[in-house]
């Protein structure tokens, strides 16, 4: 699960790295806003449990054994910002100083198992435990199902990081350079295991924690459900723009898919197009046979030098590759959306003083 | 930590909790002695040290070329050697291990990446192609290269610098401050855990069967639990009681000197030029 250095591409970490530092910040600000002074060494102390729990290893049925993350253990407890604070404190720690996972990679093991990990986590724990009593069995599977669930998401994160890197970068003679093997091997080979053994770890160890701290220690879940009363604030919030955050997301992730795509997208074509003749072609194919005409269209031709794109074709010049200004593009152009969002938001929430 | 990891010192087989906890302390230790003698990386300024190994690490993951990634490799050798880091130790803490966990990946890809083939494996007939040696030796080199540059910093450096040196890339002090503490406790609640399951090996007559080590393992995470977050309330009332108030200051006693800047542009130089070529 800990991708070391050298497996993921300069531009995937890039990537990953962009999409996580905005959940770190996230998590800091509001871990700071419910602590206080309790931050530093809560954190401290936390992020030393999850590295050590996640040197226990489980006896599982079958005489094997696995480790444990601890994603829905620290979810639970300390709620999914905390959490996420945590893990990536320990995974930076291990990172550094036990060479168990890389540094140029360390952002994409802080996104698997530290932020969608966490999130996943605690919103089955939340879903499914619902209501219920503190000394309510339900917790127990609750809880089991997150942890499961946890690092098989986390794990399915990792085997797409690991698949789409052959499709994306490769020499001229058709060498891999990064993780060699494609999707269709990289996720069965990673779930696998993690849907047997790792998956088995993390539910044992997850319900069996909920139950021990039922029957001997139940202040650490009050303390816990005493906060969700803040967490169901900050998802009233969420439910009004869940759709909107659902749409983002699915867009960020198919956003790659247009790689795959040969050609110019229809009624996207640049003055130039219209001097070759192997577009002209691809044009009149994709228009059911209409005629072109044989000169740009004025109208066309004045507009075109109206305004220079910052990031043209979506790869600039200065980067590495198409593939990576492609996915960079992506995260600017998301970014600026989220950017636009939160304005509006401010905006219009600015007499609303409901905390988030 | 049944991955790739510098604690792992090439011996596969599985490890217990006080194992690890004293193989851990011994990695730390190290970090003193090694970090304390002269060499040349023990003699730069931390902070230019984890800017200058963080370029060398990320030009190994940047380059195209195997010729680069071996002369990379090379590099991280005669700095060990200039640094009094014998070949024998980082066999035993990187090479070995990495080779296990990255060896066994690459090694399918011999025959499952598409390509020229160079060798048929006889009785199964499976081709061995050209581009499935070169992206294994990529993977394999890569890692072993990365690791090798990561353990050269954490051995020379004492781990509280290299720590406090991360405020250099522009880490919030706050951050800074909770992976000091952080790396502190970690020791503790590794002796803490030890303790535990000692205590319970020591109180016993026969061994336990799956379920009952299940249970015991399970409690373990629970009472450590309990136990960190008491320790958390005991830091934070003696934080309050020596006047902290949420602000948090480090020391810094580190400085520049002229060959600090020298290693540090030569470092940046590398990764420079293998973009320059790639472009």
């Amino acid at each position: 699960m800990h991708i070391p250095d050298g497996y993921l591409s300069p531009a995937t970490c890039a990537l990953t790295y962009a999409l996580t530092l905005p959940f770190w910040y996230l998590a800091f600000q509001r871990v700071k806003r419910q602590l206080h002074t309790r931050m530093v060494p809560l954190l401290a102390v936390f992020s030393s449990f999850s590295f050590v729990i996640m040197m226990f290893n489980l006896p599982l049925p079958g005489g094997t054994s696995g480790h444990a993350v601890g994603m829905a253990i620290a979810a639970i407890v300390l709620g999914p910002w905390a959490s996420m604070v945590s893990i990536s404190i320990a995974l930076l720690i291990q990172a550094i100083f036990f060479g168990d996972g890389g540094i140029t990679t360390f952002a994409a093991n802080c996104l698997n198992m530290a932020v969608a990990g966490s999130l996943v986590a605690h919103w089955t724990y939340t879903l499914i435990a619902g209501e219920s009593t503190l000394e309510s069995s339900r917790r127990v599977v609750a809880a089991a199902i997150a942890g499961y669930l946890a690092i098989n998401v986390a794990a399915l994160l990792t085997a797409i990081e690991f698949g789409v890197q052959p499709m994306l970068f490769h020499d001229a003679s058709g060498t891999p350079l990064y993780a060699p093997y494609p999707l269709a091997i990289a996720i069965p080979a990673m779930m696998i295991g993690h849907i047997s053994i790792a998956g088995l770890a993390e539910l044992l160890i997850s319900g069996g924690l909920v139950a021990f701290l039922q029957r001997s220690n139940p202040d650490l879940l009050a303390s816990s459900l005493a906060n969700a009363t803040a967490r169901l604030a900050s998802l009233s919030v969420w439910k009004s723009t869940r759709t909107l955050w659902y749409m983002l997301a699915g867009l960020m992730i198919l956003s790659p898919l247009g790689l795959l795509s040969a050609g110019t997208a229809w009624g996207e074509w640049g003055a130039e197009d219209f001097a070759s003749a192997g577009v002209r072609q691809e044009i009149v194919r994709a228009s059911g046979g209409a005629t072109l005409p044989d000169t740009v269209p004025q109208g066309l031709e004045r507009l075109a030098s109206l305004w220079r794109a910052p990031i043209p074709d979506y790869a600039p010049s200065f980067m590495l590759s198409a593939s990576m200004g492609y996915v960079l593009s992506a995260v600017c152009g998301a970014g600026l959306i989220l950017l636009l969002f939160l304005l509006i938001s401010k905006v219009t929430f600015r007499k609303d003083p409901v905390e988030s | 930590m049944s991955e790739q990891s510098f604690v792992q010192s090439g011996q596969p087989r599985r490890r217990h909790l006080a194992e690890r906890l004293v193989h851990a302390m011994e990695l730390a230790f190290d970090a003193e002695t090694v970090g304390s003698q002269q060499g040349f990386l023990q003699g730069l300024d931390p902070r230019i040290k984890l800017i200058a190994i963080l370029a060398l690490i990320i030009s190994g993951v940047l380059t195209r070329s195997l010729t680069v990634l071996a002369a990379l490799f090379l590099l991280a050798l005669v700095l060990a050697f200039a640094s009094r880091i014998t070949a024998a130790r980082l066999c035993k803490q990187v090479w070995i291990s990495v080779l296990l966990f990255t060896g066994v990946i690459a090694l399918p890809s011999l025959v499952v990446v598409p390509g020229l083939p160079v060798w048929q494996i006889p009785l199964v007939h499976w081709n061995v192609t050209y581009q499935g040696l070169r992206s294994a030796a990529f993977l394999v080199g890569r890692a072993e290269t990365s690791a090798t540059f990561a353990l050269l910093l954490v051995l020379s450096t004492p781990w509280t610098h290299v720590l406090k040196a991360m405020r250099s890339l522009g880490i919030p002090v706050v951050v800074v401050a909770i992976l000091g503490m952080t790396y502190r406790y970690i020791f503790l609640l590794l002796q803490t855990a030890t303790q535990l399951f000692e205590a319970r090996r020591s109180r016993m007559v026969a061994s336990m069967d799956g379920p009952q080590q299940r249970r015991m393992v399970i409690a373990a995470v629970g009472v450590l639990l309990g136990k960190a977050f008491q320790l958390s309330a005991d830091v934070h009332l003696a934080m309050l009681s020596r006047g902290y108030r949420g602000e948090v200051y480090l020391l810094h006693d580190f400085q520049i000197r002229r060959r600090d800047w020298f290693a540090l542009l030569s470092a940046l130089t590398v990764p420079a030029l293998i973009l320059c070529f790639q472009i």
